[in-house]
């Protein structure tokens, strides 16, 4: 994972609750096989509106998302993070996050940064007032500055530390085998396996 | 003296590998063991890939399984799938599993369907398990007394390369639904009814537990339905504690412990419950005695009303992004605020979706329309949450009730929940549906979705406008909508 200190880029303002993973990334993008490639896919329902706010220079080449408290709510799909960042976004700032969306970007590089909602609207002004305006994204000082705005974010120290460090998870874990090992040996007798096979 | 927990923390105790360093909102994940990792062809292609890449073997495959169930047609399944990017992501699943000896369960196989539905049938979801898949409704486990969620694909690679998850505990819900369901009440009413209280936020970095004697009385088919919907809470897992109505359903399916295995386990589920003393971190109180049908009128799972209320005004709500919410949401549905929700009329209903396609679904739905005429302007999909369901349903006839009244009678699959495959709304087109999601071109691009429950969706068939079974003449008997365990 490509670690994450500081990003500077034209903030977009997305003045909008429950952006649903759905709206992200529409199911029918989610046949395909690959990791990438799905900058096309992003938000594709809303971008057919000519008016929709990534349809507007200088707004199409932002790379903060400014979204609604609830984002990333519905469907676990990873795909919403790959879209995001397939598209060039290299963080997301909301009040609140849906609990897999939040999961799934930490996994990705996708810094998901939590501001008071107060903050939010300020910075949505700010960025309507001055289209083109950069936001800075700071994880090491979990600071947000756009203009004059200076605002603090959170995330947890965990998955702070994995991006700032662009740490594997997997090989995190398997540092610990031999205990999942010593796990599995204490599994009850009773509880399933699915091989062999029964059927009804 | 042991610490009084919460069922949802005897779960996770029971399964931590390594406890994480550090204490409070500082500490470190715990690594939790997984018990069981259910597959579907949609989110796993770039895990097992990535497992590949790094040369990773699949630790568990003894406790993996996959089914085909997203993307699967549900007509014509004897036929080579006609979408080519369908084909190949189903294709890709068949290769995956065969390289990494995964059972698979593929279309046209009687065990094949909805993930959600054909863990439990097969009895591999038990009590106190950890379950996990690369989607979110694996909160439906949760029904078991399991600790159930979704994960996404990053994990689902994770947990296939080591059989457990970092996971940050969470803290715990009680909802309480006390008192007695009034006829053509539902679980699924419930669940909206919920959802619409606490919101789609309520419940994130929560783990639900449905308590209360409505909550008791309920079927297993009817519990997996409402924790189904706990991720439309915000919530990844929602559990219900296990009792004599969940080892009856467990005793005798394919991968239940049998003989002293039987005993050792049914003695350790007794032991998953909360403790009397036990704290939640919130509780929140259903009264299951006034409860009425639900149906949502918006376009996200918390803007829901009772099935008799109006379309609300953005004017009822008091806080700025609720107001802007459902502006957007009214004009997506095409709906005028104040309109009576009875007077609306709908195109077609879904009776399917991991929330809703089980047995007893499809027979309080075929208890309702039995003898009765569809209207006839109303397409009407039937689509069981398995093959297993839908041979059970044909043994017990419930096809041919479906198919005199005009209902299509399909294979099994996710289907029009989320229109991966052919089954989708047109542009404008309004549903009313037994699934989980009410999104903007969820069920297909332009399409609109109201969420029902299954005799809800019955009625609606029968009258073309949204209608609770009392509404309909002659009305139905009290017992054939009765939706409790008896």
């Amino acid at each position: 994972m490509e670690k994450f200190t500081t990003h500077t880029g034209i903030g977009v303002p997305l003045r909008q609750s429950n952006v649903d993973t759905d709206q992200i990334i529409p199911a029918v993008y989610l046949k395909r096989i690959t990791r990438t490639g799905f900058e096309d896919a992003l938000f594709s329902a809303w971008r057919k509106d000519p008016a929709f706010i990534l349809n507007q220079a200088p707004f199409s080449a932002g790379s903060v998302l400014v979204a609604g408290p609830d984002f990333g709510t519905g469907s676990s799909r990873e795909h919403a993070v790959w879209a995001l960042k397939d598209y060039g976004f290299k963080t997301v700032l909301s009040s609140r996050f849906a609990d897999i969306f939040r999961g799934n970007s930490g996994k990705q590089g996708l810094l998901a940064a939590e501001l008071a909602q107060d903050d939010i609207e300020l910075i949505w002004k700010e960025l309507e007032n001055a289209p083109g305006t950069e936001v800075t994204v700071d994880l090491v000082s979990k600071t947000v500055i756009c203009g004059s705005i200076v605002a603090p974010f959170e995330i947890d120290d965990y998955t702070r530390w994995r991006l700032l460090e662009g740490l594997d998870d997997i090989g995190l874990t398997l540092q610990h085998e031999e205990d999942i090992t010593a796990f599995e040996a204490t599994r009850p007798a009773f509880m399933p396996t699915t091989l062999p096979a029964r059927l009804s | 003296m042991a610490v009084a927990k919460t069922l949802a923390e005897k779960v996770w105790d029971a399964h931590v590998v390594r406890k994480g360093e550090g204490e409070g909102a500082n500490a470190q994940p715990d690594l939790l063991f997984i018990d069981l990792h259910l597959v579907h062809e949609v989110t796993s292609p770039q895990a097992f890939e990535g497992l590949r890449l790094a040369g990773r073997k699949l630790r568990r495959p003894d406790l993996t399984i996959a089914t085909e169930d997203h993307n699967t047609p549900t007509l014509d399944i004897h036929k080579p799938i006609a979408d080519l990017t369908s084909r190949t992501q189903i294709q890709t699943l068949r290769n995956n599993c065969a390289e990494f000896g995964v059972r698979l369960h593929s279309l046209g196989d009687a065990e094949q369907g909805i993930v959600h539905v054909v863990g439990p049938q097969l009895g591999l979801t038990q009590p106190g398990m950890t379950v996990v898949c690369g989607d979110s409704h694996t909160s439906t486990h949760g029904a078991f007394g399991a600790l159930a969620m979704g994960i996404g694909t990053s994990e689902v690679e994770h947990v296939m390369a080591t059989q457990t998850l970092s996971l940050k505990p969470f803290k715990t819900m009680a909802i309480n639904v006390e008192g007695t369901l009034r006829p053509g009440v539902t679980a699924k009413d419930i669940i909206l009814a919920v959802i619409a209280k606490i919101g789609t936020g309520g419940g994130q970095g929560y783990v639900l537990e449905y308590r209360g004697s409505a909550i008791r009385a309920l079927s297993m088919d009817a519990r997996m339905t409402i924790c189904n919907m706990s991720i439309e809470a915000g919530a990844r897992a929602g559990l219900v504690a296990p009792d004599q109505i969940t080892y009856d359903y467990m005793n005798g399916r394919p991968h239940a412990p049998q003989g002293a295995e039987w005993d050792a386990a049914v003695e350790y589920w007794n032991t998953l419950r909360t403790d009397d003393d036990a704290t939640f971190d919130v509780e929140v109180h259903l009264d299951a005695d006034t409860l009425e049908p639900f149906v949502t009128w918006g376009t996200n799972p918390g803007q829901g009303v009772s099935l008799s209320a109006k379309v609300p005004s953005p004017e009822d709500f008091g806080d700025e992004n609720a107001k802007a919410a459902a502006e957007r949401a009214l004009q997506y549905m095409g709906l005028a605020a104040g309109t009576p929700m009875k007077e609306i009329r709908v195109d077609t209903v879904f009776l399917g979706s991991c929330t809703n396609s089980r047995m007893e679904d499809l027979r309080a739905a075929a208890d309702i329309i039995r003898g009765r005429q569809k209207d006839p302007n109303i397409r009407m999909l039937v689509v069981p949450g398995s093959a297993r369901v839908r041979l059970e349903a044909e043994a017990e006839g419930l096809d041919k009730v479906f198919k005199d009244f005009g209902a299509e009678w399909r294979f099994a699959g996710c289907s029009m929940c989320l229109g991966m495959n052919p089954d989708q709304l047109e542009v404008g087109e309004r549903c009313a549906s037994t699934s989980n999601r009410n999104f903007e071109g969820r069920q297909g691009k332009g399409g609109r979705t109201h969420l029902v429950s299954p005799v809800v969706a019955a009625a609606t068939a029968i009258r073309g406008t949204l209608s609770s079974p009392s509404d309909l003449d002659p009305a139905p008997e009290s017992a054939a909508i009765r939706t409790d365990a008896a």
